[in-house]
């Protein structure tokens, strides 16, 4: 064999292998889409294809409605959840980062260690007391135990890829800014917050799809239906489906992540370089 | 000069330390949020708690005890540590396989990139659980494609042998995130070195031993410690597509937390599980830790 057959095979080998894993990861996604618009459980369950016969959206339709609830009910609870996590989830977390960045105070190297190791801290040992401490002012049934804890920095992965940006980035601005006489406040507000604005838009973008995905936090805390975010929703339409019809609950699935993949399209390369930047949990 | 003596001992620290303010959000949460709840934790694990009986009197290691002799308890450790082993050096080592070779002068990069990173973007979510579940059904597609290739229909979901896989698949399948991390690794490897190897005579598969993964090892380490502390805390995808069954084959340890503690309100028992699942995550992490300077490379290392 030659090199050149050698080098023509191996590529070949490579695009197969690229292709063929590429088809075990999309094509559960294409059959979900492909399942809630066939007509009934017959016709998913009596071929491998996706594409419906004929497509319809009548599962979607008669889905929305399936609890008494609309599923945009869930679904408007999901992002009253999500947005104001994210906005907290941001400024807190420029803020501490600039804060570790930027000055120097006592214990710093210690707490910038503490913080460090939140990272490794696992939830489920946090869950009950949390649960307890919340319970005692009440909060239970509410989202502030969801939403709250997002304005005090309690994403460390944010804090630790924020002062990585800020370290890397010239000061020379913020100290000519000093020089004119602004105070460190208006400095992180009219010269750090723009330049680190990539890793915000990674912050944000993280937050929003996390939180949206977020299934254990309502599920410890929201007890009323009509809280439920879209997540508690679908698990409860998927529970309580007597009879099953696949394409109703495969419909309001697809509804679900909608929004999350809309919003990674349109970020994705932010997105991608944001965990390559700092790596990341998931 | 005059002002600065007159200034009290508070204003002086004020001056020096301003920069502690801005860390103040984050302090606050971390001891409201983290800290307190973190020994409160071990506290209770120490009683015998139950939120809806009046007195928690203190047992010292008695939860510690009836976990230990509880074979249903034991066996959940088991199990969260198969689920841990299978599924890390599986993502890990497929991630890594196909970051290699995307690697190459490939086409449509950006297009296979996206492919393989929306798992990881949904995987954790209720939607992509209920797909799988229905995917693993004994009529389901996996089951269809398998009687393609003339095999036997399995009882994925129902057979205890069967259902920690597909609840591992799932996991394994959102190897992206893990990917582009070793992506943007690989692309930092100098091609000279490559070019070296291959003049002494190295073939690809050596290549990749021995030059690409001693330069990257501090990304698998990463990937490594990040991965198993998530891989140990797996709730969704037990909860929602096996609900810990058949026959408690699947009931990890974090499932088990949530049930004593929200469903019987053992809050002192659940305490203690989660106590000794940190503790299993903690040894490992400090595992990595240490060991990291026997096998982990960071070029601006003196050598």
């Amino acid at each position: 064999m030659s090199k050149k057959t050698r080098e023509t095979i191996s590529v070949v080998l490579r695009y197969a292998v690229l292709v063929a894993v590429g088809v075990v990861m999309f094509y559960p996604m294409l059959w979900m889409v492909g399942a809630s618009l066939k007509a009934d459980n017959n016709e998913i369950y009596s071929t491998i294809s996706f594409i419906p016969k004929h497509p319809s959206f009548q599962a979607y339709v008669k889905g929305w409605t399936a609890t008494g609830f609309n599923f945009s009910h869930f679904m408007i609870n999901t992002y009253l959840i999500v947005l104001p996590k994210v906005v907290g989830a941001v400024i807190s977390s420029v803020i501490t980062a600039y804060g570790f960045s930027r000055f120097q105070f006592v214990g710093k190297t210690f707490l910038f260690a503490v913080l460090m190791s939140t990272l490794f801290l696992p939830q489920v040992v946090l869950n009950i007391p949390q649960f307890l401490l919340f319970t005692g002012i009440g909060w239970v049934d509410t989202y502030k135990p969801l939403i709250v804890p997002a304005f005090f920095a309690n994403e460390p992965y944010f804090v630790f890829m924020l002062v990585q940006f800020m370290r890397s980035v010239s000061r020379e601005m913020e100290e000519a800014a000093e020089i004119d006489g602004c105070n460190s406040f208006q400095r992180l507000v009219y010269i750090v917050t723009p330049i680190v604005k990539p890793a915000i838009v990674s912050c944000a973008l993280f937050q929003f799809m996390w939180s949206s995905n977020d299934f254990q936090g309502p599920l410890i805390y929201i007890n009323t239906v009509s809280k439920y975010p879209a997540s508690l929703g679908l698990r409860l339409i998927a529970d309580s489906e007597t009879g099953f019809e696949w394409n109703k609950i495969l419909a309001l699935s697809v509804i679900s992540i909608l929004p999350t993949l809309i919003v990674f399209f349109m970020a994705q390369d932010q997105f991608v370089e944001g965990i390559a930047a700092g790596g990341v949990k998931g | 000069m005059t002002n600065e003596i007159r200034k009290t001992p508070w204003q002086r620290f004020w001056k020096k330390n301003h920069g502690l303010i801005y860390i103040l959000p984050w302090l606050l949460g971390f001891l409201f949020f983290k800290f307190y709840p973190f020994l409160s934790s071990f506290w209770y694990s120490l009683k015998d708690f139950n939120l809806f009986k009046g007195d928690a009197p203190f047992i010292g290691m008695g939860n510690y005890k009836t976990i230990l002799e509880t074979k249903k308890y034991v066996t959940a450790y088991k199990i969260t540590f198969q689920y841990a082993f299978l599924t890390v050096p599986l993502k890990l080592g497929f991630s890594l396989f196909i970051a290699y070779i995307l690697n190459f002068r490939i086409k449509f990069v950006k297009f296979f990139r996206t492919v393989y990173y929306i798992p990881s973007i949904l995987g954790g979510s209720v939607a992509v659980s209920i797909v799988w579940k229905f995917l693993f059904q004994s009529e389901g597609l996996i089951n269809k494609i398998l009687g393609l290739f003339g095999g036997e229909a399995v009882n994925w979901l129902g057979s205890p042998k069967y259902a920690l896989w597909v609840i591992s698949l799932l996991h394994v399948w959102q190897f992206g995130s893990a990917m582009v991390i070793f992506l943007a690794a690989l692309k930092g490897v100098p091609q000279d070195l490559y070019e070296a190897a291959a003049i002494d005579g190295a073939g690809k598969w050596r290549q990749f031993f021995s030059v690409t993964v001693p330069l990257i090892t501090p990304v698998i380490f990463y990937n490594l410690v990040t991965q198993l502390c998530n891989a140990f805390q797996e709730f969704n995808s037990a909860y929602i597509i096996t609900k810990g069954g058949p026959l408690g084959s699947t009931t990890l340890i974090s499932l088990l937390v949530y049930q004593n503690a929200f469903k019987s309100y053992e809050m002192g028992l659940a305490c203690a599980m989660a106590w000794i699942l940190f503790v299993i995550v903690a040894a490992f992490t400090l595992i990595a830790f240490v060991s990291q300077k026997y096998w982990v490379y960071y070029s601006d290392e003196e050598r």
